[in-house]
């Protein structure tokens, strides 16, 4: 992280414009992949506002949160309860999505942050663990339960009453729904919502804030020596981070109105942990690179079966062909997690900073190759992977 | 009073599994100090043993049904019972009990591979990094025991001699309709007896003398010529074991599938965390105390006053504990109050 001057901030414009570029051509440059789906774009876009804010929390703070779906769930029930409440308009829910998980993150937090290390993350996932037992039982009149919540045609919908006789209403901005335009709408609304939240956090890396933030990470203790109460900025991060959950909670609602308790489910959190390492922690693109290729591998990978297989090695002798299917197959379809499990484990032991790690190192011996020369070409591949 | 009864002798079994995996949870930190999100993981495995022995014990062949006479049928009879009849099938109602003969070598086996093949290379990395990697390993281990035995709970039935109730009012000298199945006591006692064995092995053994020491104070006893990291190996492929063994017994009473270990690891590192981490009476004192309280708080009685409170007991407890003493309820001083 540099500090505040004139050519890194000349700098970070360049990459919030090839970001946005990058977000918004997705529809162009990820069809070569055959990911150019809006349903799979959306996921992209949803996941990675949740893993950026994850990364204000760990990658700035290093405080290890293993309870974020939490927020991610309440995030969807409260969009959806607007739905049935106010409106079919989708802005009601995103700011009420967003403001109700941050008010729980304020509470989460203020307890949870009296404890650091193994113990913080005990009493996050001790929280969520509470939330996810309480939508499935006592809280089944809010959260209706392992059905999920769901629309209904008589809600009340004090602006926009649906109108007799029609089926399901859908939800919409000032009349676009998400299905318009081939299903791009839902995907823009995302995806702008996206560059919005990169930037959000990108301003934070930037900040004297998000330097307090480091600084915590790197010793705490000695902040509290310098006379620096550290508690309110890390509640802060900690809201901060909860919110993004709430917001990526409540568009996946808007995509598909929908919530349920299994998205509070502590598993949920891990792959949100999942996917800010394997993109590189306190990295600005590395959470979102993870999310995109775990949210790809996740639907490419598990799309795959044994005839699928044999028509890829088909170019292989008989034998060796049976032998690579056989090989490959546990790892795809239906056991794409054992696939994800290893890949994890590899990022872990032979790369701690992630997918970025991996990057610099490269850009470090390209340019060493070199001798000499110096290349500027830093910002722009990072961004166009994203 | 039955109630009361009732619900202790509940909560005795599903604590005593949360004890022996927090057991092997604590004795993993304590030496190593490592934080093993894959225990979760070592305790299906265990299961999955009783699982495949009893796959092993059944092997059939098929032979022609001679009490159906209008046409032939065919029935699959297990090797077992055709070369050794009666005792045959007296060895496959026997399973799970046998299986711990298997899963012991087996536990041990994958205890050290594990520790050799990748914990070691954690011990300076942080608890973050720990709990990732191991995490990681965990959801390798569950997808390979999904690949192997598919997704589905695979019931296991205990004995026939023991898998009635037990008729523990009467032998209490309370009413006779107080009954409890045999299995779950022998469950409890079977916990007892491998805590009782662990820490006797730590207590009055050289071996476990010199592991404790280890715990203590790890670089002294490296200076006095013991190569304290091999026996700190083999404490954690006694912990793999103690999980393993809380696994095979379990299986009769919750049919075995892919994921119960993750669901176990989350308690039991709030077991662990509430009794104090690295301490190990605290580890199974807290096993014990939070069976016993989830199953009191899951009557009728105390959830009509607190609605749910079943289901966030343990979650509530442990706030409460990291937030008032962090130590856990018999930590040691000192040793991870941040």
């Amino acid at each position: 992280m540099s500090i505040l001057s004139m050519q890194s901030s000349r700098k970070d414009v360049v990459l919030m414009i090839a970001f946005a570029a990058a977000v918004l051509a997705m529809p162009i440059w990820l069809e070569p992949f055959g990911a150019a789906y809006p349903d799979l774009m959306q996921k992209f876009a949803i996941f990675g506002i949740f893993a950026i804010g994850f990364n204000i929390l760990f990658g700035l703070t290093g405080y290890l949160s293993f309870g974020h779906a939490a927020f991610l769930g309440v995030g969807s029930y409260t969009a959806v309860w607007m739905f049935k409440l106010l409106s079919m308009n989708i802005i009601p829910a995103l700011i009420f999505g967003t403001l109700i998980a941050g008010l729980f993150a304020v509470l989460i937090g203020f307890i949870s942050l009296r404890r650091s290390g193994i113990y913080f993350s005990i009493l996050t996932l001790a929280f969520a663990q509470m939330s996810y037992n309480m939508a499935y039982s006592v809280l089944t009149p809010i959260t209706n339960g392992e059905t999920g919540l769901q629309l209904a045609q008589d809600d009340p919908r004090i602006f926009d009453a649906a109108a007799e006789g029609s089926g399901l209403p859908l939800p919409e901005l000032f009349g676009v729904t998400m299905q318009d335009f081939d299903g791009l709408a839902g995907f823009y609304i995302c995806g702008i919502l996206l560059i919005i939240a990169f930037y959000i956090s990108l301003r934070i890396f930037r900040s004297p804030f998000g330097m307090k933030l480091v600084a915590i990470k790197s010793n705490q203790n000695r902040m509290g020596y310098t006379g620096f109460n550290t508690r309110p900025y890390l509640l802060v991060a900690f809201v901060i981070s909860g919110m993004y959950a709430g917001l990526a909670g409540s568009l996946m609602a808007v995509t598909d109105p929908l919530a349920g308790a299994e998205r509070m489910q502590w598993t949920a959190s891990g792959e949100v942990v999942l996917m800010t390492i394997l993109g590189g922690v306190g990295t600005l693109i590395g959470p979102l690179l993870g999310a995109g290729l775990i949210k790809y591998f996740e639907n490419i990978f598990s799309a795959y079966n044994e005839q699928i297989l044999h028509d890829i090695f088909s170019f292989l002798p008989e034998f060796l062909e049976n032998f690579m299917v056989f090989i490959v197959n546990p790892f795809v379809g239906e056991g794409w997690h054992l696939t994800l499990g290893a890949l994890f484990m590899v990022i872990v032991i032979f790369l701690p900073g992630g997918i970025m790690e991996g990057v610099n190192r490269l850009i470090a011996w390209v340019k060493r190759d070199r001798s000499g020369s110096s290349g500027d070409g830093k910002a722009k591949p990072q961004a166009s992977e994203g | 009073m039955d109630a009361l009864v009732l619900q202790i002798l509940n909560g005795l079994d599903k604590g005593g599994a949360y004890a022996l995996i927090a057991l092997g949870l604590t004795l993993a930190f304590g030496t190593l100090g490592i934080v093993n999100f894959a225990h979760g993981a070592l305790f299906m495995l265990g299961a999955f043993c009783a699982v495949s022995l009893q796959r092993i014990l059944t092997i059939s062949q098929k032979v022609r049904d001679e009490s159906i006479t209008f046409f032939e049928a065919y029935k699959e009879v297990p090797y077992l019972e055709l070369w050794l009849g009666d005792t045959g099938t007296k060895i496959i109602e026997w399973s799970v009990p046998l299986s711990i003969l298997m899963a012991i070598p087996i536990m041990v086996l994958i205890g050290i591979a594990m520790e050799r093949g990748l914990i070691r290379f954690f011990y300076k990395r942080t608890h973050a990094e720990q709990i990732l990697v191991t995490f990681g390993l965990a959801i390798v281990l569950q997808e390979i025991v999904k690949s192997l035995f598919g997704a589905n709970p695979i019931p296991q039935s205990a004995p026939e001699i023991v898998s009635g109730s037990a008729n523990v009012g009467a032998f209490l000298g309370l009413s006779d309709t107080l009954v409890y199945p045999y299995w779950r006591l022998i469950y409890f006692t079977f916990a007892v007896a491998v805590i009782g064995g662990v820490f006797a092995f730590l207590q009055y053994t050289t071996y476990g003398m010199v592991v404790r020491a280890g715990m203590a104070d790890r670089d002294t006893v490296g200076l006095l010529g013991i190569n304290i990291q091999r026996r700190f190996t083999i404490v954690f492929a006694l912990a793999a074991v103690v999980a393993g063994l809380a696994g095979v017994m379990y299986t009769p009473v919750v049919p075995p599938d892919y994921h119960m270990g993750m669901d176990f690891l989350v308690l039991s590192f709030v077991v662990v965390v509430v009794g104090g981490m690295g301490s190990l009476p605290g580890a199974v004192a807290a096993g014990f105390l939070l069976g016993i309280l989830e199953s009191f708080s899951s009557m009728n009685e105390i959830k009509q006053i607190f609605p749910g409170i079943d289901q966030i007991i343990i979650y509530l407890i442990a706030v409460v504990v990291i937030l008032v003493r962090p130590r856990g309820l018999m930590g040691r001083k000192g040793v991870m109050e941040s």
